[in-house]
């Protein structure tokens, strides 16, 4: 018997491995090839509509346990039942998308994502078998292929920026580092299926300029450099990173920091002035803030950077909430496990938009300065909600939606009056 | 802070909104922003086709009932302060401020917020919730998904819980009654961000 299944088992497996090979090598040609000349075959921007339609389903699911739960003893029509539309239309007069989903305590919008989700329980079965393929799919299939991207977008970029390294000082190696940093980054945001939309580009920074964006996660990096070539400003680290570095700092100027310079406040301004004064270097890129920000404020702008007195080109990055919280809070979080996290999201959706330059005035110091870009920078960035792209925005508003919200609270009802129904069946059929 | 400042300016007597509504100046700022961009043809001022613009609400069951409590009867225009007035419901209780016994009551306080979620009830406006109103705000929550008949259960069961003096219509203290035991600063209250 044992030697009869084992031809089976060699060809079964022979099968599987050539399967899984072509299918890797199909979708990371699929991917790789477009990040290489920067076209998009608008993929990832179908996928994130064909997101939004599944989380409007459970949205619809679970906008309604907010009645369910109440008091644990049977639903009947409440007079405050009311409350909940009311609160919504209110929120929907306020802040047309922005403010429902960011309301942390309350996500009533589940994206599926256990870890926004901070009072799970069994609502519906059919919502937790969502969730659970939801699970094998991103864990299972996703993160595999993400991870394989981003190994190979940071092994790229190592090797290619040694390599443009070898070449002179000129104009060919400055084309070629930045075709290559952009090449590699294409590759780092399709690893972590970023769909970014980029507003205004004619504001894009320029060589003399400081890049200045409000900073919710490391991903800002990424998300920036591929769109535009900037100089980096960092620590110098040891290890991966460090060998990063170096390999970067040799295709362009680069700014890096040993740790004992960093304190030297006025050695930090010279060679960013430095580098600033040559025309022909990029433009540097700064996150005054310094540390993650939960993408609802923009804080303190430390004002070291805008002591250095030449063009400031502010943008602001907003992140879409419903895909995935890209927030690192780093005292929780080391960088691989956020960065595990971020993989296994749907996920990552935000918009940049590109302002004026900006200079510092007449008779203003550096903290006006700072607080100035910091204010429109948040302003744009608070103005998501009416400028978000259009492709988000939903299609026109279909009656099919209020009456489903009509349908959903009326089994809620309906399941007392009618003693045939039992509660828990009443449930499963939600 | 300069162009905070400039259009703080621009609004009129904005002291004494912020002084009565308890938003802070950025939040002011933002709900200009939002105002402005709902007044789409800049009049300077709302109408209820500019509340209806609004997708979100649209979709709302009550959603007519919502953009009619920004209108008082017989108004058909809504300016700045009376839109910033009206959403100073849904502010949070500031749990840290002082109550001054001789201040006037607060525009989000748990009576006025009850006040607010009444009057979507109460259409005609006289001071009593009918069973005929409390049918019409059923019809609009349920739409065609419950018969008539369950429909006038739901409603005679609510009336027969809430009504004490046994008119039945559900007075304003009878309302209050009813919900002595629910959250309402939590349901009746909206995050306005920076």
């Amino acid at each position: 018997m044992e030697s009869y299944l084992f031809p089976f088992d060699s060809l079964i497996c022979m099968l599987l491995g050539i399967s899984f090979t072509v299918l890797f090598t199909l979708l990371l040609v699929f991917i790789i090839v477009p990040a290489i000349f920067g076209v998009s075959f608008g993929i990832r921007r179908l996928y994130m509509k064909s997101l939004i339609k599944l989380f409007e389903v459970s949205e619809l699911m679970l906008s309604m346990s907010v009645i369910l739960q109440r008091g644990g003893a049977e639903p009947e029509f409440d007079m405050s039942d009311i409350f909940y539309f009311c609160r919504r239309g209110v929120e929907s007069i306020v802040d047309d998308e922005v403010t429902k989903r960011f309301t942390a305590e309350e996500l009533e919008s589940w994206n599926l994502l256990t870890r926004s989700n901070y009072n799970f329980h069994h609502i519906s079965t059919r919502l937790t078998a969502l969730w659970g393929v939801g699970v094998l799919i991103r864990y299972g299939f996703l993160l595999p292929l993400r991870v394989t991207l981003a190994f190979t977008g940071v092994g790229l970029l190592v090797v290619l920026t040694s390599i443009v390294g070898l070449f002179p000082n000129g104009r060919m190696k400055n084309y070629l580092s930045d075709k290559v940093h952009l090449m590699c980054y294409r590759i780092c945001v399709r690893a972590l299926t970023a769909i970014i939309t980029y507003h205004d580009s004619e504001n894009k920074p320029k060589n003399g300029g400081i890049c200045v964006a409000n900073h919710t996660s490391p991903i800002d990096v990424i998300i920036l450099a591929s769109d535009g070539c900037y100089a980096m400003v960092g620590q110098v680290h040891g290890g991966l990173m460090g060998v990063i570095q170096r390999a970067m700092v040799k295709a362009c100027p680069h700014i890096w920091f040993e740790r004992s310079e960093v304190k030297d406040r006025h050695l930090v301004a010279k060679r960013l002035s430095d580098h600033i004064a040559d025309k022909s270097k990029l433009p540097i890129l700064i996150f005054p803030e310094g540390t993650c920000i939960n993408n609802t404020s923009v804080m303190m702008f430390k004002k070291g950077s805008f002591e250095i007195g030449c063009r400031v080109y502010p943008v602001a990055i907003k992140y879409d909430p419903r895909f995935g919280d890209a927030f690192w809070n780093s005292s929780k979080f080391g960088m691989v496990n956020y960065l595990l996290r971020m993989m296994s999201s749907w996920a990552i959706v935000c918009s940049v938009w590109y302002l004026p330059p900006m200079s510092r005035m007449e008779g203003e110091d550096a903290v006006q300065f700072a607080n100035r870009v910091k204010a429109a920078i948040a302003r744009k960035g608070g103005l998501a909600d009416l400028l978000w792209d259009g492709g988000l925005k939903r299609g026109k508003v279909k009656e099919v939606f209020k009456e489903e919200q009509q349908k959903l609270y009326s089994k809620v009802l309906v399941g007392n009056i009618w003693p045939t129904f039992s509660y828990e069946q009443n449930i499963e059929s939600v | 802070m300069g162009s905070t400042n400039s259009t703080l300016l621009k609004i009129p007597n904005v002291e004494v909104l912020m002084q009565e509504t308890g938003f802070s100046p950025a939040h002011i700022i933002r709900l200009h922003d939002r105002f402005k961009a709902l007044d789409k043809e800049g009049r300077g001022h709302l109408c209820p086709q500019d509340f209806g613009a609004i997708k979100e609400l649209a979709m709302n069951p009550i959603g007519d009932r919502i953009i009619g409590a920004f209108f008082s009867p017989g108004k058909e225009m809504v300016d700045f302060h009376t839109f910033v007035k009206i959403l100073a419901h849904f502010r949070p209780v500031d749990k840290d401020r002082p109550k001054e016994p001789n201040s006037p009551e607060l525009i989000n306080s748990r009576s006025n917020k009850l006040k607010f979620a009444f009057q979507l009830y109460d259409q005609d406006k006289d001071g009593k919730i009918s069973r005929d109103e409390l049918l019409k705000v059923l019809r609009a929550m349920l739409g065609m998904q419950v018969t008539e008949e369950q429909l006038e259960s739901i409603a005679d069961r609510t009336i027969q819980e809430a009504d004490l003096d046994r008119d039945d219509a559900i007075s304003f203290e009878e309302f209050r009654k009813s919900l002595e035991k629910v959250n309402i600063d939590h349901k009746m209250s909206i995050r306005f961000l920076r």
